[in-house]
């Protein structure tokens, strides 16, 4: 059915994925350091996320990427040039790609985050202290698992949102899910079929990390769940 | 005749913002005193309290235990703070501090709240301080409910749970912050008869609450506090029975609230 | 940077914008008028009612915008019946295949949020309505459905904005939408910078004005679940 290109499709499916993976984590250092300006005392600091929220969530993501990807590739070459470097440096799709949607989605975690902080009730940090813990210990042992339970619904959504938005590296020609589809449907004349089988690839994706998060949400709600 | 006061406060003054809340007020705890702190909402009592461990940061005054002073500096918005963060936290963990809300960590079970601060803080051991949270939860009576979460237990357990917390650090002095108030009235009994045993082993305890009649059976000296001072003080069985202060004679038939 | 160039193609500009609204207003209002009685499908009690239904906005929640337009647009062209057809006028245009993917798309979201208010609605409003003796349609048309779309105000609105971010897809498909307009100018005079970032502003500027929009309908309609003064 697939005319041989199953083959081809799964391997661009791991492109996909690599893509997601790597841009989550740049999201998450992101979303992190995010959420603690806005939390933070210094209002010049917050204000300075306040900005890139904004400014984030009032773009498409697809204009960003063009914007990383050209803007890159011209800023890149006029260093190499003034370095004295004389060949032409291509920019490379796959980070393009991932410095774009980590960047994205660094601004919706931070959200996520600075909502999940805020929802660990005051005391537990207080109680902690009293106790003699450093800011330090307080964190890593009583905000951030607390915060971790908060924060999964919304890191779930986020990480369903991110996952789809990697089509669109495709166009900026990297070789993934979109991009070997579309070579099957030009040598085979049959662009529905492969870009179902894309649309399958990716269902495949979203629904396991549905049952993968909702396990996780499983466990990490074993402390507040009513006794059964 | 008067041993060194384990606890010494001297003249704390504390202010939100024009508001001024602790007008200097001093206090001395001697080893085995049970003294209770009682006065209307607004009074300072909780602050006060709070700021023993520094949870609020007095302006003025000075803290010492067993001796030994913690060492303050003033802050950009002139209250005090630690001078030392390592001060600090050795004289925190020599409190042990009791709240209203009890604040046990969530996500912990119970046998795990009791030995988080032995072992994260005091450096103990993880299976000695196990061994003694257990024999801790069996004295205040939920050793049975060691592996559940807080949220499954009642609004009793919780609290006694979190004396076992506390007494788990060995404290030099134990600090209460109305423990009672958040609890139904028939769990309040469990509570305050594990304080009265605490009282009657020699714990030195500092004790905010509403419970006058814990104050008048269990504590040796109590602090009437009336916006921010010290009105009258003494032992309760003189001050609660026969209240010099017409401020204290209003308080104690309801008319301050 | 060289922002004359930007000016020059001003007009080329504003022609994209308009382009972007045009096709943010049809997929929206497309999908809105099929998202309502598909909402409340998606809460029938039946299987063969609700079945399909979730099955559609499963699969179109589950997969990227991107995907669904090259279905449509390079998809069907597969099929000799499509090509044969009545509609194939229609289906080789880059506009209609554009609208219609979008509007499938925001209908399978709009069709999620409003079924969510239905099933949110307050239980007494609908017992006080039956206790006066309203037939279930009436229930459904006068109480229950004006209530819910009341409530679905501010997740549509959410959804608004990412359709609107949805539309610049349509630059892909050779559409000279403002994304489409940024890429046209970017590959004549090499500014990318300048080219793209005149794009983002003139999205920002309509996605503020969306939220404005959304804001003061919230204020409008939604006044009676506001916290009192």
């Amino acid at each position: 059915m697939l005319h041989g290109y199953a083959a081809s499709l799964l391997e661009g499916m791991g492109v996909t994925l690599a893509v997601a993976l790597a841009s989550l984590a740049i999201a998450c250092v992101l979303g992190l350091a995010g959420a603690a300006a806005k939390l933070s005392r210094l209002r010049w600091l917050a204000a300075l996320a306040s900005i890139y929220t904004t400014l984030v969530r009032g773009v498409p993501d697809l204009v960003v990427m063009l914007l990383v990807f050209f803007g890159g590739q011209l800023l890149v070459n006029e260093l190499a040039q003034r370095a004295g470097y004389a060949a032409y440096i291509d920019v490379d799709p796959f980070i393009a790609g991932v410095l774009t949607i980590g960047f994205i989605f660094g601004a919706y975690l931070t959200e996520t985050f600075r909502g999940a902080f805020i929802a660990v009730p005051s005391g537990q940090r207080e109680a902690a202290l009293a106790f003699g813990m450093s800011r330090a210990q307080v964190l890593r042992r009583i905000t951030a698992p607390q915060m971790l339970r908060h924060a999964l619904p919304a890191l779930s959504n986020n990480w369903l949102v991110l996952v789809k938005s990697t089509a669109i590296v495709s166009v900026i020609g990297l070789n993934d899910m979109m991009q070997k589809a579309g070579q099957a449907a030009g040598a085979t004349r049959q662009p529905f079929v492969f870009y179902a089988a894309v649309a399958v690839l990716y269902l495949a994706i979203t629904s396991a990390s549905e049952l993968g998060f909702g396990w996780l949400d499983r466990r990490t709600s074993r402390a507040s769940r009513p006794r059964g | 005749m008067d041993a060194t006061p384990t606890l010494q406060v001297t003249d704390l003054h504390k202010r939100y913002g024009d508001h001024e809340v602790l007008k200097g007020v001093s206090l001395a705890a001697r080893p085995g005193d049970v003294i209770t702190l009682i006065g209307s909402s607004g009074s300072g009592k909780s602050t006060l309290l709070r700021c023993l461990n520094l949870l609020e940061q007095p302006h003025e005054g000075c803290l010492a235990l067993d001796g030994e002073d913690l060492a303050l500096q003033r802050d950009r918005d002139g209250s005090l703070r630690a001078r030392d963060a390592a001060q600090l936290q050795r004289w925190r963990s020599r409190l042990g501090f009791v709240f209203q809300q009890f604040n046990l960590w969530q996500h912990m079970t119970v046998l795990e709240n009791v030995i988080e601060a032995p072992v994260q803080v005091l450096g103990i051991p993880k299976p000695r301080a196990i061994e003694r949270a257990r024999a801790l939860l069996e004295r205040v009576g939920v050793g049975h409910r060691a592996a559940l979460y807080p949220a499954h237990l009642s609004g009793g357990e919780q609290q006694r749970v979190a004396i076992a917390r506390a007494l788990a650090v060995d404290p030099k002095v134990m600090l209460f912050d109305e423990p009672t108030s958040a609890l139904d009235p028939e769990l309040v009994g469990e509570v305050l008869k594990v304080m009265r045993d605490l009282a009657a082993e020699g714990r030195t305890m500092i004790v905010v609450t509403h419970e006058m009649g814990f104050a008048r059976e269990v504590s040796n000296h109590t602090l009437f506090l009336h916006q921010g001072r010290v009105e009258e003080e003494g032992d309760p069985r003189e001050v609660l029975v026969r209240p010099r202060s017409a401020r204290l004679q209003q308080f104690l038939s309801g008319g301050l609230k | 940077m060289n922002f004359d160039a930007i000016a020059e193609n001003l007009p080329l500009y504003l022609g994209g914008a308009l382009t972007t609204l045009k096709l943010l207003a049809i997929s929206l209002l497309g999908g809105l008028v099929v998202a309502v009685p598909l909402a409340v499908l998606r809460n029938a009690h039946s299987r063969w009612l609700h079945g399909p239904v979730w099955a559609y906005t499963y699969a179109i929640r589950g997969t990227p915008l991107l995907v669904q337009l090259f279905l449509v647009y390079y998809g069907l062209a597969q099929f000799a019946v499509v090509r044969d057809s009545v509609l194939w006028p229609w289906l080789s245009s880059a506009w209609f295949c554009a609208c219609l993917a979008f509007a499938i798309n925001t209908c399978a979201y709009t069709t999620e949020i409003i079924a969510g208010a239905l099933r949110n609605t307050p239980r007494g409003e609908i017992e006080a309505a039956r206790a006066l003796g309203l037939s279930r349609a009436q229930v459904l048309r006068r109480i229950v459905m004006p209530s819910a779309l009341r409530r679905a105000i501010p997740s549509y609105g959410n959804e608004a904005i990412l359709m609107l971010h949805g539309t610049s897809l349509a630059s892909v498909v050779t559409l000279l939408d403002i994304t489409g307009v940024a890429r046209d100018v970017n590959s004549r005079y090499y500014i990318p910078f300048e080219a793209f970032i005149t794009a983002g502003l003139l999205y920002l500027s309509i996605t503020l004005a969306l939220v404005g929009l959304f804001h003061a309908a919230e204020r409008r309609w939604l006044a009676h679940l506001a916290p009192r003064s």
